[in-house]
């Protein structure tokens, strides 16, 4: 097999969809809160949260879709602290993420080995198994390929939709552009800022916890210190490099996801001399690369970083 | 007549600033009311507190009859009250229809009526005379047609009171025109009116009642008819202020010149085409124009923030190859910014650091790149007496300044670099009539010393008093340079909406 | 609730940021400490002799606080020109990488030529590494957040390769090590008995010159403009792009020598887990210290003592260590708030 004919395999195909699932939750979950006006660096940490909540409640005894939603539930509650610095007190952006992604990643250790003091190799859940897509996954190659995920794959599809849907053909998420585009503007129409910013940043971040849950969950049963190995800000950069577009962060996603896939089979074909890391290392180029190539013309929202403070003399 | 809005007893502080002080005002029901006063009097603050954007310490507002609960903007829309902005509140990045219907469906609904908004926004458009295509992104729209976007996002919503923040500020004479005959179609449609002016002209021509505002108060209430010009600018203003006038002087030497520059590629600051451009001693040149036909771009290059693409800058004969504001700085060019707390100063650093921004790495501020603070300390402190900056000290942190007072800390450090040209782009935007007197006396006391200075300024009323020339600019093209004693201001507003070429 | 901006800013005021901030991260983890089961009090004690209570304790956390006093004035002096550096763990390593390829035997000098050289160099690598986002940021208008903390992730990675290959020590039995530092290069031990050695002093050093630069020279003066208001001090003629490059330089310089100093200084070697994240722990020294060089000193030595301190903690009851991280987490955080309040009155209305 050579280095192309990787591409034409089903197995390829299938784990550019697995590997995808946690950046598509993370990039939409990141894409809402950045169209609202608000930079959510706590993604890193939200995302290790998500990871070990979900597995924590599976392995305490609870099934696997609560264990889903309530690993959502824990992420919101870390978009609600991170919309209370960086949006009700307006402080900075920059600092509040990074001081959320540290607390959220050190308390979900913390945490972690409380329940488990003397482990040394982590325990294992029971995670979630492939469904099948009746008719779809009896197709030839497409089959296998695309249509045996596990239910939080095809969620992560479905959450594109959603997101897609509520941004653009709805109210609501013409309030969460306007906040992010001219806050002043948007409370000139008596829409309340801050509460949609702040609902924004809740919603991001219960997407987001989701997309760790998904590693612990359906990728690798278990928790392990590090395993969101720079996934979240692979997603900071997915967001800008998807022009704030769901169904681009979609597309992107895939393209990240499959060079990934790509890059461990490639790994293990016969006359392969490349060094492991190097491989290792493509998706944080690659990430690099994707905002060299979009940064000059983004287009960013008008109102990202700049916090709103009502009642301030214009 | 019956009363329809009344403010009550109402007072707003921003720390030690009154800015409104137990104001009473009312607002009969088919009637357009104006509210007189120079900048900083309080009128924008006031409006604010009614729409909802601020709170008041004290006293109320009531609407029909109804108080409204306060610092909720969406209480006053459903009452009725409409506000078009000074500043327009408008996402550039979004098309008209979408600024307009934003909240008005409920956000709880899982479908936007897409179809009856545009239906609503074209009867009224054609009702008004009003005509904006709704999916235009509002970055694309012109001045005019943006402050049409805002009048409709208000009557899409069934306003019944209007509020109008300085309308007129960014118009041409001719485009004013057309906004009083819309406000008058309004009136006839049963809206009744608040406008915002400090141009005692247009409130004579448009109100049927005026009260003046002064530092925060009500200081006087009239009925237009009764009204007396020289007795309503002196409420406005509480003493006589003579804005100073150049003497007649004969222009020396041309010292900066700009020979068929065009600027093409940059996106954000506008473009240029072919301007030809000479700035003489001893005579103060002014710019007139529409905003967003190139002032920016000439404001650009002449702060060398921009290169031409064609043609050629030159300063004393000698052509200035690679502008950098640095550059500009040390060639002998004074920049007054048009922004000036956001780009003027930093307002985070003290009075003494930004008097030094730009000499920071001359003798005898610094040596070798080591700050020579004693030497700072003396010229701060001389240049805070001379003009009369009023601060806590030098130690004081910009941003508590004035407006009136940072201009004055802009205009010591770029005055007493003693230059020979000096851009002043909007120099007394939002200053009070004093701090005006006093920025002109200084524009003028330059050209005695024979300086050559372009004046940018949106106030024609200004330009024609302070300008030995004039000189127009539309779409990036400039008009020949007209003597300020043979134009009126009506000449002038034709070749600003492009109606005319200039001579 | 409305935030007022205050008139004025009382020093008592300033001062007692810092110090509210980790009175309340103290007192949110007791919360941690009551859940693990533990005596609040008993174990807050255990945690403050570990870091000071023996002579060793003290050396320990003033060992552990020289790499730090070094990232957190990486992250102090870019962030005052709101250049977001995260990228101190990268900046470390390839400091740590320099001196270990060049102080293992390539190169031999006298021991006052050969600290100086490794110092310099580690530095120098540091700052080129961090000056590749400032370029991209200068240039491009990339975000340089996220491309410093993607550039640590290929960093280690880099270093793995380097460990498990070119670099590594043939007589280490197996272990992905490199080879020790000289003796030349080794930087001397400053008290008996401990693993305190010069760095700390060069640490130090390093603070008071930082300090003054930002303080009496034109550079700092034109780094706190920058990040201030960019557009403001492009006008009045600073040269903002040069500025973000020396200012990346001498960051990203800083972080490189912490790495020499620990390759050099602590541990002799360099191996994959020399800092156990240095390079964020900067990021909360910086903070607490509300980016004032000086106080870096105290807020790293402070920091240090918490994670030493709780080290032994977990030794002697059954609290984790991790706990160490959330209370640094909570300072970060809580200094964020109590800044604010310095600069804004809350007014609940």
């Amino acid at each position: 097999m050579d280095v192309f004919e990787i591409l034409l395999t089903a197995g390829f195909w299938a784990a550019t969809l697995r590997i995808a699932t946690p950046l598509i939750f993370g990039t939409l979950g990141e894409l809402v809160c950045e169209r609202a006006g608000v930079l959510n660096l706590g993604i890193e940490g939200i995302m290790t949260m998500g990871a070990m909540c979900g597995w924590m409640w599976v392995y305490m005894g609870g099934d696997l879709v609560s264990g889903v939603l309530f690993a959502a539930f824990v992420g919101a509650l870390f978009g609600l602290l991170h919309s209370i610095f960086a949006v009700y007190l307006g402080l900075s952006q920059h600092v509040a993420g990074i001081g959320i992604t540290m607390l959220a990643s050190s308390l979900s250790y913390f945490v972690f080995r409380m329940l488990l003091p003397n482990a040394t190799t982590p325990p294992k859940i029971e995670a979630f198994q492939n469904v099948a897509i009746p008719i779809l996954s009896d197709l030839p190659f497409f089959g296998p390929a695309l249509f045996n995920q596990t239910p939080m794959t095809y969620a992560a599809f479905v959450s594109v939709i959603v997101v897609w849907y509520v941004l653009y053909r709805t109210p609501l998420g013409l309030a969460v552009r306007m906040v992010g585009e001219n806050p002043l503007a948007a409370e000139a129409q008596g829409i309340n800022v801050l509460a949609v910013r702040s609902g924004a940043v809740i919603f991001g971040s219960a997407l987001m916890s989701v997309g760790g849950a998904f590693l612990t969950m359906s990728a690798f049963d278990a928790f392990f210190f590090g395993m969101i190995n720079g996934r979240g800000w692979i997603c900071v950069a997915l967001v800008i490099f998807s022009s704030w577009n769901p169904g681009k962060a979609l597309f992107g996603a895939l393209l990240f996801a499959g060079i990934d896939a790509w890059q461990v089979r490639v790994q293990q074909l016969p006359g392969v001399n490349i060094p492991y890391q190097f491989f290792l290392m493509a998706p944080y180029v690659l990430s690099i690369l994707a905002m060299v190539v979009v940064s000059r013309k983004a287009l960013y929202p008008k109102a990202l970083l700049v916090p709103f403070r009502r009642g301030e003399r214009t | 007549m019956k009363q329809i809005l009344n403010l009550s007893g109402v007072t707003k502080r921003f720390g030690d600033l009154i800015a409104n002080d137990a104001i009473s005002l009312t607002l009969g029901e088919g009637e357009v009311l104006a509210l007189l006063g120079e900048n900083g009097a309080g009128k924008t603050t006031l409006m604010n507190i009614l729409f909802g954007h601020y709170m008041a310490d004290e006293g109320y507002v009531e609407v029909f009859g109804k108080r409204l609960p306060p610092g909720q903007p969406e209480a006053a829309l459903e009452a009725g009250v409409g506000m078009v902005h000074q500043h327009f509140s408008l996402a550039d990045n979004l098309s008209v229809l979408e600024n307009v219907t934003l909240g008005t469906e409920p956000l709880w609904s899982w479908r936007q009526d897409v179809k009856s908004a545009r239906e609503k926004l074209a009867v009224l458009s054609r009702d008004f005379g009003l005509v904006v295509d709704p999916d235009a992104r509002v970055v694309d729209l012109s001045v005019g047609e943006r402050q049409r976007v805002e009048i409709l996002k208000a009557l899409y919503r069934e306003a019944k009171i209007l509020i109008l923040d300085e309308p007129t500020a960014v118009l041409t004479p001719q485009e004013s025109d057309k906004l009083f005959d819309t406000l008058r179609s309004l009136i006839d449609k049963g809206m009744s009116i608040i406008f915002i002016s400090h141009k005692l002209h247009e409130i004579l021509r448009v109100s049927d009642r005026i009260a003046v505002l002064r530092r925060g108060k009500v200081v006087a209430e009239t009925d237009t008819a009764n009204a007396d010009r020289a007795s309503l600018a002196e409420a406005m203003v509480g003493r006589t202020v003579h804005d100073p006038k150049g003497r007649p002087m004969s222009p020396g030497d041309t010292v900066f010149e700009l020979a068929d520059v065009s600027i093409t590629s940059n996106q954000e600051i506008g473009a240029l085409s072919n301007v030809n451009l000479a700035l003489r001693k001893h005579e103060i040149l002014g710019l007139a124009g529409v905003s967003g036909n190139g002032q920016q771009a000439l404001a650009a290059l002449i702060s060398g923030q921009a290169k031409p693409d064609e043609g050629s800058m030159t300063l004393f004969g000698e052509t200035l190859n690679n502008p950098t504001p640095a550059g500009m700085v040390h060639a002998g060019i004074g920049r007054i910014p048009e922004d000036r707390n956001s780009v003027g100063v930093i307002g985070e650093m003290t009075v003494r650091e930004n008097m030094i921004s730009e000499c920071r790495r001359d003798h005898p501020q610094s040596h070798f790149g080591l700050f020579n603070a004693a030497a700072i300390s003396k010229k701060s402190d001389q240049l805070i007496e001379k003009y009369d900056i009023r601060c806590q000290g030098a130690e004081e942190e910009t941003r508590l300044l004035s407006g009136g007072n940072v201009q004055k800390l802009i205009l010591a450090r770029v005055l007493d670099a003693n230059p020979a040209i000096i851009l002043a782009n909007q120099p007394v935007r939002g200053l009070d009539v004093g701090a005006i007197a006093y920025v002109h006396g200084k524009l003028l006391e330059a050209r005695e010393r024979g300086a050559g200075i372009l004046l940018i300024s949106e106030d024609l009323d200004e330009l024609l008093a302070l300008s030995d020339r004039i000189v127009v600019i539309y779409h990036g093209r400039l008009s020949k340079p007209m003597d300020t004693a043979n134009v009126t201001a009506r000449d002038i507003g034709l070749i600003m909406s492009g109606q005319t070429e200039a001579a | 609730m409305r935030l007022e901006p205050r008139q004025s800013i009382p020093m008592w005021m300033v001062l007692s940021a810092p110090i509210m901030a980790i009175v309340t991260a103290l007192a949110v983890c007791a919360g941690l400490v009551m859940w693990a089961g533990e005596p609040v009090l008993e174990a807050y004690w255990l945690l403050i002799k570990g870091a000071v209570g023996t002579r060793f304790a003290l050396t320990e956390t003033l060992t552990r606080a020289t790499p730090m006093i070094l990232t957190g004035l990486a992250a102090a002096v870019a962030f005052r020109a709101k250049l977001w550096n995260i990228g101190g763990e990268g900046q470390f390593y390839v400091g740590a990488l320099m001196a270990t390829w060049l102080g293992s035997g390539m190169v031999v000098m006298p021991p006052w030529l050969m600290i100086p050289f490794l110092l310099v160099t580690g530095a120098l690598a540091g700052g080129v590494l961090l000056l590749i986002p400032a370029i991209l940021k200068n240039k491009l208008k990339v975000d340089e957040v996220v491309t410093t903390l993607l550039l640590n992730f290929i960093v280690l990675l880099f270093v793995n390769f380097l460990l498990e290959g070119p670099l590594k020590d043939p007589m280490s039995m197996g272990w992905p090590q490199s080879a020790s530092i000289i003796d030349e290069g080794v930087l001397p031990g400053i008290v008996s008995k401990s693993r305190l050695h010069m760095g700390f002093f060069v640490a130090i050093g390093a603070a008071v010159i930082a300090w003054a630069i930002m303080r009496f020279t034109v550079w700092g003066y034109e780094i706190r403009a920058v990040g201030f208001n960019a557009a403001a001090a492009a006008f009045s003629g600073i040269g903002v792009n040069r500025t973000i490059v020396l200012t990346a330089l001498l960051s990203g310089g800083l972080a490189g020598i912490a790495g020499v100093g620990e390759v050099a200084g602590t541990k002799g070697y360099l191996t994959l887990d020399l800092s156990p994240g240095f390079g964020y722990a900067g990021i909360a020294v910086a903070m607490l210290a509300a980016l004032h060089p000086l106080a870096v000193i105290a807020s790293a030595v402070f920091l240090a003592g918490i994670y030493v301190g709780a080290d032994s903690m977990s030794r002697a009851i059954n609290v984790p260590t991790y706990i160490a991280d959330v209370i640094v987490a909570t300072c970060v955080l809580a200094v964020l708030v109590s800044l604010m309040l310095t600069r804004f009155r809350v007014r609940l209305k």
